[in-house]
């Protein structure tokens, strides 16, 4: 089937649903997604949104930029991280005006609490900038943003699954391929303005908070297209998921005091990061848990520490948290009132992801030259405000300020811009890959493949890194990539084929993983989410600058792109 | 340990109705029902078919029926349910295959409520003020997720394709007791018809149903009392 849209976005998580809001009711616009929009991920955010209101203290944009900047340990572009801390406040504020239930002070103002990272006065202590609803912030925003489409009559094509970029060969995106999940139809969609806002892609390791359906899809497409992803090897694994399961325990626990403690009972961050303590950036809280846990002090010598909440008022932990505290129960059959929590760090966001200027517009390389007519918003995007590392509530601010400067360009892109044509046979490509899957004799299975994958990067490719861990690892992705390409679709409905969409997810995170550790091995220091056992320091000399893998039909090859610095300095990172 | 699962499966374009088929496999008990049809699926049967997404409630993608109740798979451990479990889709909705309901039907009742913030006032330039009360008293509704177990569990929809059902009320509910909204006429006129709140026969199903602890029926209670009344504080 084919349709036609002024601008269509793919993905319905906050960056999409965000850019959406702009164009409802201006242009022609329909939102696509392989999931209910109300089931993406963005819900399953908990802990908060940054802006510097100032509510409750002295704050300013700057700070905050700075904080960014440091978190990201300088890796981020301060033009980008700039815009991200000022237009932070009049974000939040139009999420509130669409009517977003914060949390409220006595006096009625959105209420905003401590997070990691966050300071007042450039580093000098902890500030209240996290505007909050409980621990359910994601989820606010997420139903808040869907009722704004409904509202607005935005036209969606719920499990509608995106499989395939239409970009012509004079270079401009006209469109998506999109398979429909409840009929096995393939619909094309021409469109003059394209965004991807697909999420990250968390399922490429095994302890993960990432939903099951977060496979990279936008990535991996983009990079089948030729396009490049950037900064690939910074991957975040947050200090708190419960112990094996990976479900997040939100950096809020600690922000209203949580505490970690090893095996003797000891707060240990008071040895690494004095000052913020159990509040100093993930990636340092990530890696002290497993300095305790090499040196013999996780609990009963094993892989995981606690999380201590029991000091807090019981008050504090059902009001404040309850969601966390009601995941605490099911899971564990533990009273995070009562009990000290069993936690291990878990694979959570994407720092890298499609290279973006700071309207969304999609770049191909270390020029920054502009693909007209694609755009990429959220986790699957890179600014590169996250750098290095993303402080806690940055994310969230990440989506709603520049899926909104998305979603306004895109109307410019339509407003100045006739349809270009498409390519000749535009689902020539998806139309392949479904009946080759679907009509094959292949006999390796999908979920096989991913588990060993996930099982191998989150040994060799997790908090810890080396060249030898690594260097094996390709030759392991080499092997599941050659077994993949024999891969068997059990399952040869059309109608909800599952199996299916599963195996395509799986040819995904595999592109994806290859990004990663061709990045993580090029990348010879350490600095932020990615550690490196055999450099150990951060290189600003050799390495203050960013990735951009290309799939080539030799292999993956890498290009760089200065980061761009305009207020502050690189220091060294301490908290 | 091990498991026996019964599982309801229905494919339109092979089967004339739908039918049971049995599997066992090992599990852990602290692993979630999901766990166990995501064993089934991925090392099986590749053609059993549900939805799935973020694996710990918070979505609402996985509603289904364990042994007779409307749960979330991914929020039941099976030191719960037992060694033997039955699955089957929601009740009340169209089977697209297997455990897959249209559900179509029910986000068409949802946003028959207008669900959205209704305020015609320019908006401020910074954030509309709200007390902490005041928020607090339509916080219990705003954590639905649209999972559709309540919907599901009510009697009165299973005979009545009209009735809007308890989660539209819920989220009716979150909009006509937010001290921003100016909408409540418009949706309590919505409520007031045949299709609306006055089917609801306060059986406590959905109450029980919900996976996220709303007090689904004082919800549609408080909205019915306002239509009496006219408060809608
Ligand atoms: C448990 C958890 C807690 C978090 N807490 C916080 C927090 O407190 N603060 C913060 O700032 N950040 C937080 N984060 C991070 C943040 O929530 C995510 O980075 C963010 O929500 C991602 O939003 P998104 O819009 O980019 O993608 P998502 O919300 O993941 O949405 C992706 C969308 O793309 C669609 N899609 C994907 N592939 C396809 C395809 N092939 N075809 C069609 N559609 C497709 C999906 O259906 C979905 O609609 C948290 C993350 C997790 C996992
Ligand atoms: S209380 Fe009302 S809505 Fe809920 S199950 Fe009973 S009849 Fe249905
Ligand atoms: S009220 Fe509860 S059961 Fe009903 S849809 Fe919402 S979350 Fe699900
Ligand atoms: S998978 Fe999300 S609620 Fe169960």
């Amino acid at each position: 089937m084919y349709h036609r849209f002024d601008a269509v976005i793919v993905g319905a998580g906050g960056a999409g649903l965000m850019a959406a809001a702009q164009l409802a009711g201006k242009a022609n616009v329909a939102v696509i997604s392989k999931l209910y929009p109300t089931r993406s991920h963005t819900g399953a955010a908990q802990g908060g949104v940054a802006a510097a209101l100032g509510n409750l203290e002295e704050d300013h944009w700057i700070w905050h930029m700075f904080d960014t900047v440091k978190g990201g340990d300088y890796l981020v572009d301060q033009d980008a991280a700039e815009v991200l801390a000022r237009e932070a406040i009049d974000a939040v504020y139009e999420l509130e005006h669409m009517g977003l239930p914060f949390n409220r002070t006595p006096d009625g103002r959105i209420d905003q609490r401590r997070f990691g990272g966050h300071t007042r006065n450039f580093g000098e202590g902890p500030v209240r900038r996290a505007c909050y609803a409980a621990d359910r912030t994601g989820h606010m925003i997420l139903q808040t943003l869907y009722q704004q489409g409904i509202k607005h009559q935005v036209t969606f094509f719920n499990e509608m699954m995106m499989l395939d970029l239409l970009i012509t060969d004079d270079g401009v995106c006209t469109g998506v391929v999109g398979y429909d999940i409840h009929s096995g139809e393939i619909h094309v969609f021409h469109a003059k303005a394209v965004l991807l806002a697909t999420g990250g892609f968390g399922r490429v390791f095994k302890v993960t908070s990432n939903a099951l359906s977060l496979a990279g899809d936008g990535c991996a497409i983009a990079f089948r297209r030729g396009l490049p992803l950037e900064d690939m090897e910074f991957f975040q694994f947050h200090p708190t998921g419960i112990y094996k399961l990976g479900i997040l325990l939100s950096e809020a626990c600690r922000g209203e005091g949580g505490i970690l403690r090893n095996d003797k009972g000891e707060r240990f961050m008071e040895k690494y990061a004095p000052t913020l303590l159990d509040l100093a950036p993930r990636d340092m809280v990530s890696r002290s848990i497993y300095m305790e846990i090499r040196e013999g002090r996780g609990i009963n010598g094993q892989d995981y520490v606690h999380l201590d909440l029991t000091h807090l008022p019981a008050e504090v932990i059902e009001t404040k948290l309850p969601d966390i505290t009601d995941f605490v129960r099911t899971y564990m059959g533990l009273d995070p009132v009562k009990d000290l929590i069993p936690i291990q760090p878990t694979a959570h966001y994407s720092m890298g992801g499609i290279p973006t200027d700071v309207d969304g517009r999609v770049t191909i390389d270390e020029e920054n030259t502009v693909l007209p007519g694609l755009y990429a918003a959220g986790e699957c995007a890179c600014v590169s405000v996250h750098g290095a590392n993303r402080l806690g509530t940055n994310s969230l601010v990440d989506l709603i300020v520049f899926g909104r400067r998305a979603g306004r360009h895109m109307l410019k892109t339509i407003n100045e811009n006739d349809f270009h044509p498409l390519p000749k046979e535009p689902d020539f490509r998806a139309r392949a890959e479904v009946s080759a899957l679907l009509e094959g004799d292949g006999t390796e299975n999908a979920n096989v493949i991913r588990e060993e994958l996930q099982e191998a990067m989150f040994r060799d490719c997790g908090v810890f890194r080396t060249a030898e861990g690594l260097t094996s690892l390709r030759e392991k992705l080499t092997e599941l990539r050659h077994r993949y390409s024999r891969v068997g679709v059990r399952d040869k409905s059309r109608t909800f084929n599952m199996d299916l969409v599963e195996t395509i997810e799986t040819g995904y995170l595999l592109d994806v993983a290859e990004a990663v550790v061709a990045g993580a091995l090029a990348r010879e220091e350490s600095r932020g989410g990615h550690f490196r056992e055999d450099f150990p320091q951060r290189d600003d000399v050799n390495w203050l600058k960013h990735t951009l893998a290309y799939r080539t039909s030799g292999g993956i090859e890498m290009r760089y792109k200065p980061v761009v610095i305009t207020r502050f300095e690189p220091k060294e990172r301490k908290y | 340990m091990q498991v026996h699962l019964r599982i309801q499966r229905f494919n339109p374009e092979v089967d004339s109705k739908p039918y049971y088929e049995d599997h066992e496999v090992e599990v852990e008990p602290t692993d979630r029902v999901l766990d166990a049809l995501n064993k089934v699926k991925w090392f099986h049967d590749g053609t059993l078919t549900y939805r799935r997404s973020c694996a710990h409630g918070v979505c609402g993608s996985d509603a289904m029926r364990i042994n007779g109740r409307n749960r979330l798979a991914c929020k039941v451990l099976i030191r719960d349910v037992g060694t033997n479990i039955t699955i089957e889709p929601l009740v009340g909705f169209r089977v697209i295959r297997d455990l897959v309901v249209d559900m179509e039907p029910f986000f068409n009742a949802y946003k028959s409520v207008l669900p959205f913030l209704i305020n015609d006032d320019p908006a401020p330039t910074t954030e509309r003020l709200q007390s902490p009360e005041d928020r607090e008293r339509f916080d219990d509704t705003t954590k639905c997720i649209l999972c559709a177990c309540c919907t599901s569990s009510c009697p009165i929809t299973w005979t009545n394709d009209e009735f809007v059902g308890p989660a539209a009320i819920v989220n009716a509910h979150r909009f006509i007791f937010d001290s921003r909204d100016q909408g409540a006429a418009e949706r309590l006129a919505v409520l007031n018809q045949k299709s609306g709140v006055w089917r609801c026969r306060t059986v406590f199903n959905c109450t029980e149903a919900c996976p996220r602890g709303i007090q689904v029926t004082r919800a549609i209670e408080e909205v019915k009392r306002t239509l009496l009344t006219g408060d809608v504080s």
